[in-house]
């Protein structure tokens, strides 16, 4: 079994050592479930290594190629009549998501380290709605994919429902549900695709290779990108974003949003872009100005946000607008900047929701006005949250510029085949955002962290114990890491994006200066 | 007079009339029996049609081969399998509630 | 290029330094031991400072070009960020003699003003996170300096933003710093926005010159000075048709790019983040908001001087700001009553001035250009020592407010005679520094025919004389008023706030002591000499020498009338003040207001951003977006209520349903099959 299967099974190995423990024994579920996603990230890093060595030597042939290269690939046949393979590998894309997916996890193992309530079956559903995500990031076969998102979408009902707080079972029926209509339409969208390449095969390298016909494109293409771009949080199907993450427990929150909302943008650019390039190209610009949508939106709605909670979800709502517009952009840069915001919002978001639970358990509550002060009671989770904040405004040197700055460019370029004036005044409309970004970041934090301490009893709580300051410290080094060098991620996901670039340009006009 | 007897041997389509007639009677029976013991009784009716349907092709269209007949021994042995599971329901429900009329358990509509 | 010295070939030792210590500082030493952080964050920065002192040694004994010009050096440049082939953001230091003098100014007044700090905050609670911040402004403030390439410039623009936010706010639990900071970060955002957008534009139009140019761009990126300011680039540039309203695309960018520079240079009407930014503490703003990093905007169109001159829209924007701003800040500045915001308004006001500088100038007459690098040069060392003195005085009374002050002179005589210096200086009497460079930009005006300008440039030096000298008559003269209601200090330690005012500790007064001998001396420093603009073909005219009689005469004089207004009002009988104000009324009363600018951002961001906008849309999310979703929930189970009557629960009535169904399945199919 090759590395590509370890890192599905893996976590899901690590599920059934936790179910395996005694339920009396909490302390020792946690550890297993810590060493079980501790030696995933080990993994990780490996494979990285091995992807690396294999890739790098194609970097320079990748950029005249339409079809981009897998690595590490195993394929089982499954259902051979069917055309359906057990096919999981890596690419730039792919990898640079499970790097971020096994951070998260780790990281969210540790912030949930003092859940109480029925905690094997928390950390149990909480594995395998992982194994499900690394599933869709690693499945390079169509029906995988789909059988791995179910898995990886399902779990968070019953851990909303659950362990939440709130109105849980309402946003948990309501996530469920709106990404259900999202993943029917993703359906439709696969199958239609699969009939039209003769029924043989739903391998997404081979159905690459084919050539649908462009009035096909034209209607599959919004199917599929609505379809993930509900998972992605796309106006106006954004409203069980806020709730579900405000009722969410931390780690779900932080695998949610840092995570199983990439899952929208994975999809849409892998199978939307990639094998509808044609659609693509023509519904590109309605697709940015949705999206534009989003970005200002989402920002404007998080100023007058009270709760915490609700604050990091309108904000995650404009970021992820970011990432789906890059992939509206349809140019290498925009996709490389929707990657990058995958990535770098991911961390962001995931740290953000940590943080969040940090100072919930301590203040017991989420309210922004109830709070202030801060700063000078828990310092590090002050310093934590400035940083974190400081990425989501943008701030050069950490990783949501690096993002931003390749999507703003990617639709102030726009293509040869869009209207300039209208994705440059798209691009323009969604760079107020980063003055819209400031204005909540600031406001929020310095409500919470500056100022005197509002509530008396705020002033004798304590700072971030040794577990959080190891959760915060990995994900703020990611964030910081990521933004002083950019390079070791635009290395790692720039060979696949080439290829996906170059069927836009064969199919389209030339893109501007790509060459 | 062995063959004038075979000579009356039915062909498929008056057997297909009496497993139709057997099947219907079982379906009948199936929505009109009140007693839950007589809707089951009315399955296996039903099932038995099926059995002898598959018997009877067997027979006329491929008499060198006995998948049909295997087929009719599987329904058999399934049959009995679901009788006992069902009669096991049907006491741990007559224990429960006191009485095994179908109509009165109606309790999917609350 | 000849073979560099080692400190010219390693200039990125210089930023380095400090961003070793803000590492070291803020990760390991600062929880640690307080003191030492200070100490090594100091001690970083004055060793930075050597090196540049060296540089600069080095740097003005290079060869000179063939036409006569000091060389431009790009001795580091590595790969960073790579947007695109021939896109990429190399991290690197460009010489050239701007950046050279601006890394002297920066380092030395950023080590002056550490030492300085090592006294002011002596044994304060975020005296650590103090030092740290402070490295990381100076880190960025350098990186902002050496940029060769518009992304590094603006990738140091937004840290220095960050680092200015987090030191206003210092004082984090005083609402009135934490609104500064956030204010100060929110006004230079929103026109860094349009210094992005500016990247944009330019990014776009110079990389498709770029790429169309093949071999010729070799080795060049499309958003390096270096390209972007190729007399051939420029000249495609200018070519381009307008293509928003109208107006010219090299025009665009360059008032986009100017927009980022009016903001950090807090040009009107982006001005009203710095005088609340004086919420900092002192230190902090002699170095961010008067020497270093308020230049910037300046810098920036210096920098990028090639495409202003370009475009003549877009200097003429940048002169009228400039000119408008330096009168407008000095009026405001007669009437404040803070000695931190007075000398807040008179930053601006200085702004102005060299805003105003670079406007007029053009190949034509390129006087302005050095101008106004000559002036930032004197301002820093002048304006950080007012403001070190300014706070040796706070630090002494506890109290911002002039009228709280008086008769300092007895007490303060270090502090009396570097900040009387200072204020001549600033007024512009010979020969301190202020002189020389503020008569190189009245004759820069005077001679390239913008007389108004001129005009503007001579009354606001008369007024800049009269408002310095009114703080200092306040401060210094007369008798000692009361100064135990210290509110708005920055220091709360009340050990000594009965006690008659004292001198300020040896490390603080000595940094002003080094600035004081630079006030003196940097009027006599040849910046005219070595920083020119360089004309598009590469060959330097004859220089200017010596002083213009006719510009230095009226100059002086504007600045001895202003001094004398001054005593006249302030330093006798307080009642002659009293009274002119009364006569002036409520003219008086709306300047001291700042024109109410505050309050009417105040009303658009509360009023309109929040109430109108944001407001309603957190509304329209819930109540709309979100009633749809729900509306649609509602629906379904609406639906489902509706069909629930044909749910028996009798298992016989579904099977009749089915049979039903097999029937008319079967009926159905007989009659389509039925040949």
């Amino acid at each position: 079994m090759g590395l590509a299967s370890w890192l599905i099974l893996i976590p899901f190995l690590t599920a059934l050592a936790v179910l395996a423990v005694p339920t009396r024994r909490s302390d020792l579920i946690r550890w297993v479930a810590l060493v079980g996603t501790a030696a995933h990230l080990a993994l990780t890093s490996y494979t990285t290594w091995a992807f690396w060595q294999e890739a790098s030597p194609d970097l320079v042939a990748v950029r005249t190629e339409t079809v981009s290269r897998v690595y590490l690939v195993e394929r089982v046949p499954w259902f051979e009549s069917l055309g359906i393979d057990y096919l999981v590998g890596v690419d730039g894309v792919s990898m640079s998501m499970v790097i971020l997916t096994s951070i998260i996890i780790f990281t969210g193992v540790l912030a949930s380290w003092n859940v109480v309530h029925r905690t094997k079956e928390f950390f149990t559903l909480l594995l395998v709605l992982v194994t499900g995500v690394f599933g869709v990031f690693l499945s390079f076969d169509l029906f995988l994919f789909f059988m791995f998102y179910e898995v990886a979408v399902l779990p968070m009902y019953l851990l909303i429902g659950v362990w939440g707080t709130g109105r849980k079972e309402y946003s948990a029926m309501k996530l469920t549900l709106m990404l259900m209509v999202g993943s029917a339409l993703i359906l439709v969208g696969f199958l239609a695709m699969y009939h039209a390449n003769g029924s043989t095969t739903f391998d997404l390298t081979k159905l690459a290779q084919a050539h649908f016909e462009t009035g096909l494109q034209r209607w599959v293409f919004p199917l599929i990108f609505i379809g993930f771009g509900i998972l992605g949080a796309m106006y106006p199907f954004h409203t069980w974003s806020p709730d579900g993450h405000a009722s969410a427990p931390t780690a779900v929150s932080m695998l949610h949003a840092g995570v199983l909302m990439k899952l929208g943008g994975y999809g849409a650019l892998r199978i939307g872009v990639y094998l509808l390039p044609e659609g693509a190209q023509y519904w590109g610009l309605f697709f940015m100005a949705v999206t534009t949508i989003n970005i200002v939106y989402g920002s404007l709605g998080a100023i007058t946000q009270k709760d915490l909670k609700y604050f990091t979800a309108y904000s995650s709502v404009s970021h992820c607008g970011f990432v789906l517009f890059g992939v509206a952009t349809l140019n290498l840069m925009g996709l490389k900047g929707a990657v990058l915001q995958m990535f770098s919002h991911g961390v962001m978001t995931g740290l953000f929701f940590a943080l969040i639970g940090m100072v919930y358990g301590r203040t017991h509550t989420r309210i922004i006005p109830e709070m202030g002060g801060l700063g000078k009671v828990m310092p590090w989770l002050a310093a934590c949250f400035y940083i974190g904040g400081m990425a989501s405004l943008g701030l050069p040197g950490l990783a949501g510029f690096i993002a931003e700055s390749h999507i703003f460019l990617g639709g102030f370029f726009g293509n040869s085949w869009t209207n300039p004036i209208l994705s440059r005044t798209l691009t323009v409309l969604a760079t107020l955002s980063i003055v819209v970004t400031a204005v909540y970041v600031l406001r929020g934090l310095a409500t919470v962290f500056q100022g005197p301490v509002r509530d008396p009893h705020h002033a004798e709580l304590t700072d971030a114990t040794l577990t959080e300051r190891l959760s915060t410290g990995i994900l703020v080094a990611t964030l910081v890491v990521t933004g002083m060098v950019p390079g070791l991620l635009i290395d790692l996901i720039e060979g696949t994006l080439f290829p996906i670039v170059n069927r836009l340009q064969a199919t389209g006009m030339a893109i501007p200066g790509h060459s | 007079m062995v063959e004038y007897l075979q000579s009356l041997t039915p062909d498929l389509n008056t057997w297909l009339m009496f497993t139709s007639a057997l099947f219907a009677l079982g379906i009948y029976g199936m929505l009109s029996r009140r007693n839950a013991v007589g809707v089951l009784l009315s399955l296996e009716l039903c099932l038995n049609a099926g059995a002898v349907n598959f018997a009877l092709f067997n027979r006329f269209w491929s008499p060198v081969q006995v998948d049909g007949a295997v087929m009719s021994l599987f329904v058999i042995a399934i049959a009995a399998a679901e009788v006992v599971v069902a009669m096991a329901i049907f006491v741990a429900l007559f224990g429960y509630r006191r009485t095994v009329d179908v109509t009165q358990l109606n309790l999917v509509r609350e | 290029m000849p073979d560099l010295s080692f400190i010219l070939s390693h200039a990125w030792l210089i930023p380095a330094l400090p961003l070793a210590s803000f590492l070291l500082v803020g990760l390991v030493l600062r929880p640690l031991h307080k003191p030492l952080a200070g100490a090594v964050a100091t001690a970083a920065v004055f060793a930075a400072a050597g090196l540049s002192w060296w540089l600069a040694f080095d740097y003005l004994h290079l060869p000179k070009t063939a036409g006569g010009a000091l060389p431009v050096l790009v001795p580091t440049s590595v790969e960073w960020l790579r947007f695109q082939e021939g896109l990429s953001v190399h991290l690197g230091t460009l010489l050239d003699p701007i950046s050279v003098m601006l890394l002297v100014v920066v380092t030395t007044v950023s080590a002056l003003v550490h030492l300085y700090s090592t006294g002011y905050l002596h044994g304060e609670d975020g005296y650590g996170r103090y030092f740290t911040f402070l490295n990381l402004f100076t880190f960025s403030m350098l990186g902002l300096v050496l940029a060769p390439n518009l992304v590094q410039m603006y990738v140091c623009w937004e840290l220095v933003g960050a680092s200015s936010f987090f030191l206003i706010g210092y004082y984090y639990d005083r609402p009135s710093a934490v609104s500064a900071s956030k204010k100060a970060f929110i006004v230079t955002r929103f026109a860094d926005l349009g210094f992005l957008l500016g990247i944009l534009v330019l990014g776009y139009y110079a990389f498709t010159i770029h790429a169309g140019m093949g071999a010729a761009a070799a080795g060049q990126q499309a958003l390096d000075f270096a390209f972007l300011t190729r007399p051939d680039v420029l000249s495609q540039l200018q070519a381009l048709q307008g293509q928003f309203l109208g107006i010219g695309t090299l025009t665009l960018a360059a008032v986009l790019i100017y927009t980022g520079g009016a903001g950090k240079s807090a040009m009107f009407p982006l001005h009203i983040w710095l005088p609340d930014a004086m919420e900092g503490p002192t230190p902090v703003s002699a170095l961010i908001h008067a020497a270093t990093m308020v230049v910037a905007g300046v810098y920036l169109v210096a920098r990028s001087f090639p495409i202003f001159a370009a475009s003549a829209e877009a200097l003429q924007v940048v002169m009228v700001v400039g000119a408008f701003t330096s009168l407008f800040a000095a009026t405001i500045g007669c009437t404040q009553d803070d000695i931190k915001r007075v000398l807040a308004f008179s930053t601006l006001s200085q702004l102005g001035y060299m805003m105003f500088a670079l406007g007029v100038a053009s190949y034509e007459h390129p006087l302005g250009y050095t101008a106004s690098m000559f002036h930032l040069f004197t301002h820093a060392f002048f304006k950080a020592l007012l403001f070190l003195g300014a706070g040796s005085v706070i630090h002494a009374v506890h109290t911002n407010n002039i009228w709280q002050m008086g008769g300092l002179r007895k007490y303060m005589p270090i502090t009396h005679g570097l900040f009387l210096l200072a204020t001549l200086a600033i007024a512009g009497i010979p020969p301190l520094a202020g002189f020389f460079s503020k008569d190189e930009i009245l004759a820069a005006a005077l001679h390239s025919g913008h007389t108004v300008v001129f005009g503007v440039g001579l009354l606001v030096a008369g007024m800049t004389a009269f408002y310095m000298f009114r703080i200092y008559f306040v401060t210094f003269w007369g008798e000692r008023r009361l100064s135990h209601l210290h509110h708005q200090d920055d220091h709360s330690h009340d050990d000594h706030s009965h006690a008659d005012p004292h001198e300020s500790p040896a490390v603080m007064w000595i940094p002003m002591a080094v600035l004081g001998l630079l006030t003196i001396g940097a009027g006599f420093v040849p910046i005219p000499e070595w920083v020119r603009l360089v004309p598009l073909d590469g060959k330097l005219p004859e220089a200017h020498h010596g002083v213009d009689l006719a510009v230095a005469i009226p100059g002086t004089l504007a600045g001895v009338i202003g001094i004398a207004l001054a005593w006249f009002f302030y330093a006798g009988d307080p009642q002659r003040a009293n009274s002119a104000v009364l006569k002036l009324g409520r003219f008086y009363a709306v300047i001291k207001a700042k024109f109410y600018f505050d309050e009417i951002y105040l009303f658009v961001t509360k009023s309109i951003i929040f109430r109108l906008i944001a407001g309603p849309i957190a509304w329209f999310d819930r109540m709309v977006v979100d009633g749809l979703v729900n509306a649609t929930g509602w629906v379904t189970r609406l639906g489902g209520t509706a069909v629930n009557a044909s749910q028996t629960g009798q298992v016989q009535t579904y099977g009749s349903w089915l049979m039903s169904g097999v029937v008319l399945a079967v009926v159905v199919l007989w009659a389509t099959t039925r040949q």
